[in-house]
């Protein structure tokens, strides 16, 4: 790849645009000239998409290892599977300043009202990502000890595995990021057009 | 708010050791004591289930006169699993994985234990090759579950860089687990009579050149923690209790030879073909929080030595036991042999079927004496598994080390305690 | 692991002192058991104990279902110096499933009898704090029993996926 360096103007143009930006701060700059400076600086979008693309982008996980899970978790904090690289590196212990609870590990009736506890008490917006099977389902122990999360809490994402792949947590993490986005492909009933055919079962005796 | 939560009332049974001041909860009255003329009150601090320091779902009812701590009451049970009653419904075979899944950072352990003791059962023979195997797989799990505990313990000590450094070297280890048995964590790659999978062709050059560099890694994390000014004060002379106490504990593992007792089930009853390596046991002096750091970095260069060993030493031969009535016949063989195909068959949907006994086997796992107890009642389910988990048994030590102590000091003693809640709770 | 006879010696030892303590011996695998009357329990734990078997490695209980009698506490004992193990079991049935405590000869007996009482409901005698350990504290039932459901969500096929309406929301 080549590298080209440029000087940025010779000094006049950056001293133009200097005077283009003083003058337009103090309304001298009118009409077209207004116009064309704006457009190459600005973007124009609804504030709820705005806001979303922020909170998307700046992710900040609650600190919520329960089991082997969680070791996944930390390691993609690690640094081969860098999760600093999209921003979200910033775990936070207290559950008022994180927006995101990765359910690692499995819940056990014990423990379920503490998580439920933990999870009223993060603040609007919230998601949760349910993160190997023993949280989405009971995974590998279906007995009288586990609960599986949906049951107590809603849950935006499920990533597979026991444990996930700390890739696949990164694309459960990342795909939550696309849902927080407002990405309307993001349900597969949308994506393959299936949208309609959820079954209706007759109630049987 | 009004009334008391089902919440609350439950949390009320619980009451800590008796104590001479009566306690000042955090959020109601207590009363003062009356004692002498001074003004007692202690602190009643809940290290909740949820917390970054507790490494795990471990609740810490701590009873604080100012900073100094009077008394700890761990309260355990919050991601109990039910591993052991799952395991009477499955099974011999499709234990192991349930059991694996027990003490999350040893899986190796967790599936030798059950393996072993399902196998003494049986009166199986396990081939060499695989016991070097096994040992290898092993003894990379020690170093990997150290390596996790140095990083999280210096995490909580504030040695932040330390976490980074370690996961490094973890993933290395992942994926030579990764190439003998396609997954990182919980391989199922022990089982009854062997190994499941003979290893790759490239895994033993890529274990070489792991081995070649983690004695430098290893000096490198000692030079930045062992001479380390905060390291020293805030470890040396920190959460010492003697070798008598924690024998009575029934404290097992670094946690006792910091004390200097040099018990290892790895020589003092070797199982596995251990006696056929050459490797010592590190011990400690004074049994405090640096000697247990020390002995765990030391652990990590003899584990090194043993894999060198086994590795060299690898003997040629089958990585299962040859007993059809036990192992799976390889798979070339279902195509010209009756007998095999009907071993296949009723090993897959049956499983075999030890005889009627019972058989506690004892291992020396990374955090202590890791026992597995098999009921067997004769039919294809195991009657009752146990698993006897150290950091169970380590856990009931915790309060004898951190009393008198400060609440920094407590941090670092559980730190260095090494818990596994996944082994605890089962 | 003491042999066969080092076992009935063992067994001797103890009978001398008191006729009717050890019930009987079992060694199975180079591995012996003595089997215990639960009167005598302690008695006999301290006479191994001085007799060198000075760590208890483990207490964990069995249910023998449908063997009576049902319940079953094995202390597994281990002599440091000999490396020498011994399994000492005591039989209990559900009606009256109660024994003494031994957390006060090994501090380590302590969070082991209560997981012992939360899963099989075996009462210590004399515990210093026997409440559940593993399951919630207002939990009803004794899980590792034998006739305890093992629970859980059920698996759901056709035949009965009815049976929780819209499940696939």
């Amino acid at each position: 790849m080549e590298i080209k360096r440029e000087k940025v103007g010779s000094g006049e143009e950056f001293r133009t645009r200097q005077l283009r930006a003083r003058d337009m701060l103090r309304g001298e700059l009118e009409g077209d000239d207004l116009d064309k400076y704006v457009e190459e600086r600005v973007i124009a979008t609804k504030l709820e998409k705005a806001l979303d693309w922020a909170r998307g982008n700046a992710l900040f996980p609650a600190t919520f290892g329960l089991a082997c899970c969680a070791i996944e978790m930390m390691s993609i904090v690690g640094s081969r599977l860098d999760v600093a690289r999209f921003g979200f590196e910033a775990f936070r212990a207290s559950p008022r300043q994180a927006d995101l609870l990765i359910l690692s590990g499995r819940v056990s009736i014990k423990m379920a009202p503490i998580v439920r506890r933990i999870y009223d008490q993060m603040l609007e917006p919230k998601w949760v990502i349910a993160m190997g099977a023993c949280s989405s389902s009971t995974g590998v122990f279906n007995n009288y000890a586990i609960v599986p999360a949906d049951k107590f809490m809603p849950v935006d994402v499920h990533v597979p595995g026991c444990p996930p792949r700390p890739e696949a947590l990164m694309h459960g993490i990342l795909r939550l990021r696309d849902k927080i986005h407002g990405d309307p492909k993001l349900g597969w009933r949308e994506r393959y057009g299936a949208v309609g055919t959820e079954e209706e079962l007759v109630e049987n005796a | 708010m009004t009334g008391v939560s089902d919440y609350r009332k439950q949390e009320e049974s619980i009451t800590l050791a008796p104590v001479d001041a009566q306690m000042d909860t955090a959020t109601g009255d207590g009363e003062p004591a009356e004692a002498a003329g001074t003004e007692t009150e202690l602190l009643t601090l809940n290290m909740g289930p949820h917390h970054p320091a507790t490494h795990g779902v471990l609740r810490l009812l701590v009873s604080l006169e100012g900073e100094v701590i009077h008394d700890v009451k761990p309260i355990v049970g919050y991601v109990h699993t039910g591993i052991e009653k799952t395991c009477e419904d499955k099974p011999y075979w499709k234990v192991i994985p349930v059991i694996e899944r027990m003490d999350y950072l040893a899986y190796y352990f967790n599936g030798m234990a059950f393996s072993a003791a399902v196998e003494t059962l049986m009166n199986v023979e396990v081939p060499p090759r695989a016991q070097y195997l096994r040992v290898i797989h092993m003894e990379l799990n020690r170093i990997m579950s150290h390596l996790v505990w140095l990083g999280t313990s210096a995490l909580d000590l504030g040695a932040i860089s330390m976490f980074w450094y370690c996961f490094r070297e973890r993933e290395t280890i992942l994926d030579l687990f990764e190439m003998s048995s396609g997954q990182r964590m919980h391989t199922r790659y022990i089982q009854v009579g062997g190994v499941i999978e003979d290893i790759p062709p490239g895994f033993e050059t890529k274990l070489r050149q792991f081995l070649a560099s983690m004695p430098t890694r290893a000096d490198q994390y000692a030079a930045i923690l062992d001479r380390n000014e905060i390291v020293l004060r805030r470890l040396k002379g920190v959460g010492a209790v003697d070798a008598e106490t924690l024998l009575n504990f029934g404290v097992t593992g670094p946690l006792l030879r910091a004390t200097g007792n040099p018990w290892d089930l790895r020589k003092a009853a070797p199982y596995c073909s251990y006696d056929h390596f050459d490797f010592r046991i590190p011990v400690g002096t004074s049994g405090d929080n640096y000697d247990r750091y020390r002995v765990r970095l030391a652990e990590i260069y003899e584990s090194v030595k043993i894999i060198e060993q086994a590795l060299d030493g690898l003997p040629e031969g089958p990585y299962i036991t040859e007993d059809r009535k036990v192992a799976l016949p390889p798979r070339h063989e279902l195509a010209t042999s009756m007998e095999a195909l009907i071993h296949h068959f009723k090993l897959v949907t049956e499983g075999f079927r030890p005889p009627p006994g019972e058989v506690y086997y004892p291992i020396e796992g990374p955090r202590g004496e890791l026992g597995c107890f098999v009921l067997s009642d004769g039919s294809g389910k195991p009657a009752r598994v146990h698993m006897r988990d150290p950091s169970f048994v380590n856990l009931q030590a915790f309060p004898a080390m951190v009393r008198d102590s400060y609440i920094a000091d407590f941090i670092a003693t559980l730190a260095m305690l090494d818990p596994i809640l996944g082994g605890i709770d089962r | 692991m003491p042999d066969a006879p080092g076992l009935e010696l063992i067994a001797q030892d103890l009978r001398d002192n008191d006729p009717d303590s050890v019930l009987s011996t079992v060694y199975f695998r180079e591995r012996g058991t003595l089997i215990v009357n639960p009167a005598a329990i302690r008695e006999t734990l301290r006479r191994l104990r001085d007799s060198g078997y000075g760590f208890l490695a483990s207490v964990h209980g069995v249910d023998y279902h449908p063997e009576e009698p049902r319940l079953g506490v094995h202390y597994e004992l281990l002599d440091m110096t000999e490396v020498d193990r011994l399994t000492v079991k005591v039989r209990l049935h559900t009606e009256a499933p109660e024994v003494d405590t031994v957390a006060d000869m090994w501090a380590t007996a302590d969070f082991q009898e209560r997981e012992i009482y939360d899963m099989f409901g075996v009462i210590f005698r004399g515990h210093p704090d026997l409440r559940r350990i593993l399951m919630p504290e207002d939990y009803e039932g004794f899980p590792q029993r034998r006739d305890f459901p093992i629970g859980g969500e059920p698996v759901l096929f056709t035949h009965n996926e009815h049976e929780i309406p819209r499940y696939y929301e």
